[in-house]
C-alpha cells in the first residue's frame, strides 16, 4: 500500500538510474525486430478482438445491417442514416440523460462520498468494527455481477426485504423497480461499487502523514477544517484518478440493469448500454444498435484520454 | 485490489502511531462513539441483502423477504446439485476461465519481456495504447464483437469466447505484467547471458520463477473477471450446454426465479464461493504491497 495504489501506473521505468535497458546496448534494425517477436501473439490477439471490433463499430454503424431478414446476409451501406435516426428518436436523449444520472448518481457522488466517508470513519471508529465491516463491503464487490444483480432484485422487489423493513415502520409497499426504477439501479450500483472506492481511500488516507494533521489539530483547526484543507488536498490526485476509473466502469455496467429492470418499465431506466443491448438483438437491428456503441466508445475514449492525461504529469 | 485484512492493519497501525502524539480531546470518545454508530449502520444497510443470499439459501420456504428460516435445511442446495442445472454449467464456468487465464498470462508474459528489457521508442507508444485498451467500456463494443464472430464464424464456440475474453484483459494484464518484470533486478539475467543463454531462455528459467508470485495475480485476475463476466457469454454462447454457470443462472431465474427463491440463492452462493475463495488467497497470501505495485486499477 505505497503511492503505487494511488497513482497506479508510471509511464516511465521506475529505476532510471539502473535500469536493465543499458545493459545490453541498442543494435541495428534487425535486432529490433527480431526482440519483437515476443509481442507478436498479444499484439495479434488485440487487433483481432479488440481493436478489429472498433475498426468494425465505425463501419458497422454506417450500415443496415440486421439480425434476421433481408439486411441479415446483404448489408448496404447507408452512410449516416443510423446517426441521423439516432438524433431524432426520443429515446436516444433519454437513454444519456439516464446514462448520467446513473453514472453521476450512483458512483460520482455516491460512491465517492460513501467510500472516502467509509474510509474517514474506519480511521476513527473500533478496529475490529472496521474490519468487520469493511469484509462485508468487500463481499458485495467480489461477489459475481449476475448474483449482486439477484441480489439487489429480491431486495427491491416488491415482497422484497426493502418494503418489509419498510412496512415495520408502517411506510405501505413501493413497487421500486417499477415506480422508481432509476432509485433502486442506482442504490444497487452503490451497494456493489463503494467498495473500490472504500479501498483506494484507505490506502491513500494511510499515505498521509499523521504529522500534518496533529500539525493542523494543534494550530487549532476542528475535525472538518481538517479535512477540507490538509486531507482531502493532499488525497486529490487519488479522488482525480479514482473517479475517472469509477466513471468509466459505470459507464459500462449491463448486468445490474438488465437483470434488475431490463431497461423498463417502457425505457425508464435504459442506460445507453442496454439501449444498444436492445436495438441490436431485440429488435435486430444491428446498424442502429453499432451506432449507439460506436457513440459510447467514443464517451468512453473522451474520458480514457482524460484520465491518462490526468495520470501523467507526476511521474514523467 | 486491496485486502480488508491489510487495510485494517494498516489503519490500526497508523491509529497506534498517532496515540501517543495525539492531543487529548475530550470530544474524541464521542466522537470515536459516533464513528462506531454510523458503521454498524452502514454495515447493516450493506449485510441486508447479503444475509438474503445466506439465509433464503438454506430456508426450502424461502421468499424475497429477509426471514430466518423455520428450519435450516440443505435441501435447496441438494436440488441443484444435478449435472445440467450447476455441474455442466460450473464446468464450462471453469474451462472459459482457466483459458481465458492461460492465454492472457502467456501472451502477458511474452510481451512483457521485451517491454521491461529493451530500451525502444516503440514502447511508450504501445504501452499508452495498451492503457488506453485498459479504459475502453467494453460493453460497448459487444454489438461489433458480434457481428465479428459472425463473419468469423466463431459464433457459439468456447476457444472463440475464451480468446475474446483474453483479449480484453490483456491491456490490463500487460501493464500488471511488465510492472511486475520490472521489479525483477536484471544482474541474474545477465548471468544467464553470459552463459549464453538466449533472451527466452533467460525469461523462462530465470525471471518466470523469479516473478511467480506476480504471475499469479495476473492469473487469478484474469480468472476472476471471466468468471464472474455475464455478458460477454450471454452475446457469445448460445447452446446452453456451452454457457458457463453466470449464463445458466440467469435461464434458470428465468424460468423457477418466480418460484424458487431458495434454489436460486443456492445455485448463487455455489457460483460465487471460488471467487470468494480466490479473493481471499490473492489478499491474504501472495496479495500485499507486491501484488499491489503491479496491479493497475482493479
Amino acid at each position: 500500500m505505497t503511492t503505487e495504489t494511488v497513482s497506479p501506473v508510471s509511464m516511465a521505468p521506475r529505476r532510471r538510474g539502473k535500469e536493465p535497458n543499458g545493459s545490453r546496448p541498442l543494435r541495428g534494425w534487425g535486432t529490433q525486430l527480431v526482440r519483437k517477436i515476443p509481442l507478436i501473439p498479444a499484439i495479434a490477439l488485440m487487433a483481432v478482438f479488440l481493436l478489429g471490433p472498433i475498426i468494425w463499430s465505425f463501419y458497422g454503424s454506417l450500415t443496415n445491417a440486421a439480425l434476421t431478414g433481408p439486411h441479415a446476409v446483404n448489408v448496404d451501406f447507408i452512410g449516416l442514416d443510423n446517426y441521423r435516426k439516432l438524433f431524432a428518436d426520443p429515446t436516444f436523449p433519454l437513454s444519456v440523460g439516464l446514462t448520467v444520472i446513473f453514472v453521476l448518481g450512483s458512483a460520482v457522488i455516491s460512491q465517492t462520498v460513501l467510500g472516502l466517508g467509509l474510509a474517514l470513519i474506519m480511521e476513527k471508529a473500533n478496529k475490529f468494527l472496521s474490519g468487520l465491516v469493511g469484509t462485508i463491503v468487500v463481499t458485495a464487490w467480489v461477489l459475481p455481477e449476475i448474483v449482486a444483480a439477484f441480489v439487489s432484485y429480491a431486495y427491491f422487489s416488491k415482497d422484497g426485504t426493502l418494503n418489509q423493513l419498510l412496512a415495520g415502520i408502517g411506510i405501505p409497499a413501493i413497487n421500486w423497480l417499477y415506480t422508481y426504477p432509476m432509485v433502486a439501479v442506482c442504490l444497487a450500483n452503490v451497494w456493489r461499487g463503494t467498495a473500490f472506492s472504500m479501498l483506494i481511500y484507505q490506502a491513500a488516507l494511510n499515505d498521509v502523514p499523521p504529522e500534518i494533521t496533529e500539525a493542523a489539530k494543534i494550530d487549532g483547526a476542528g475535525g472538518l477544517k481538517r479535512l477540507r484543507y490538509v486531507t482531502i488536498p493532499m488525497i486529490k490526485r487519488t479522488i482525480n484518478t479514482t473517479l475517472m476509473l469509477v466513471t468509466l466502469s459505470t459507464l459500462s455496467v449491463f448486468t445490474l440493469i438488465y437483470v434488475m429492470t431490463s431497461g423498463g418499465p417502457g425505457n425508464l431506466s435504459t442506460t445507453l448500454p442496454i439501449l444498444a443491448y436492445k436495438e441490436a438483438f431485440k429488435f435486430s437491428d444491428i446498424g442502429y444498435g453499432t451506432a449507439i456503441a460506436t457513440v459510447m466508445l467514443l464517451v468512453g475514449a473522451v474520458f480514457s484520454i482524460v484520465y491518462i492525461r490526468a495520470l501523467r504529469p507526476e511521474k514523467d | 485490489m486491496t485486502s480488508t485484512a491489510t487495510v485494517s492493519q494498516a489503519v490500526a497501525g497508523v491509529s497506534g502511531t498517532r496515540t501517543p502524539i495525539s492531543v487529548a480531546s475530550p470530544r474524541k470518545s464521542v466522537s470515536k462513539l459516533l464513528a462506531n454508530i454510523v458503521l454498524v449502520i452502514v454495515g447493516a444497510c450493506f449485510l441486508l441483502p447479503l444475509s438474503w443470499l445466506i439465509l433464503g439459501s438454506l430456508d426450502t420456504g424461502a421468499t424475497y423477504q429477509t426471514q430466518i428460516p423455520q428450519a435450516f435445511s440443505l435441501d435447496n442446495y441438494v436440488a441443484v446439485l444435478s449435472p445440467e442445472l450447476t455441474f455442466i454449467p460450473l464446468l464450462n464456468s471453469l474451462l472459459l476461465s482457466t483459458g481465458a487465464a492461460v492465454v492472457t498470462v502467456i501472451a502477458a508474459l511474452l510481451a512483457a519481456y521485451p517491454l521491461s528489457r529493451y530500451q525502444s521508442r516503440f514502447n511508450k507508444p504501445f504501452m499508452y495504447g495498451v492503457l488506453f485498451g485498459t479504459s475502453l467500456p467494453i460493453t460497448a463494443i459487444m454489438v461489433p464483437v458480434y457481428s465479428l464472430f459472425v463473419q468469423l464464424n466463431l459464433l457459439d464456440s468456447l476457444p472463440g469466447t475464451i480468446f475474446f475474453l483474453a483479449s480484453s484483459s490483456l491491456p490490463m494484464a500487460i501493464w500488471m505484467t511488465k510492472n511486475f518484470m520490472d521489479s525483477v533486478p536484471i544482474s541474474l539475467e545477465e548471468a544467464a547471458w553470459m552463459d549464453g543463454a538466449s533472451s527466452m531462455r533467460a525469461l523462462r528459467s530465470v525471471v518466470i520463477p523469479l516473478m511467480r508470485p506476480g504471475i499469479a495475480v495476473v492469473g487469478i485476475f484474469v480468472f476472476l473477471q471471466a468468471w464472474g463476466n455475464f455478458f460477454v457469454p450471454f452475446i457469445l454462447l448460445l447452446s446452453p450446454d456451452k454457457q458457463p454457470a453466470a449464463v445458466s443462472i440467469y435461464s434458470f431465474f428465468g424460468q423457477y426465479g418466480a418460484i424458487a427463491y431458495g434454489q436460486l440463492a443456492a445455485f448463487s452462493v455455489l457460483y460465487s464461493i471460488p471467487v470468494i475463495v480466490l479473493y481471499v488467497i490473492v489478499s491474504r497470501g501472495i496479495g500485499g504491497s507486491f501484488a499491489l505495485a503491479g496491479s493497475v486499477k482493479g
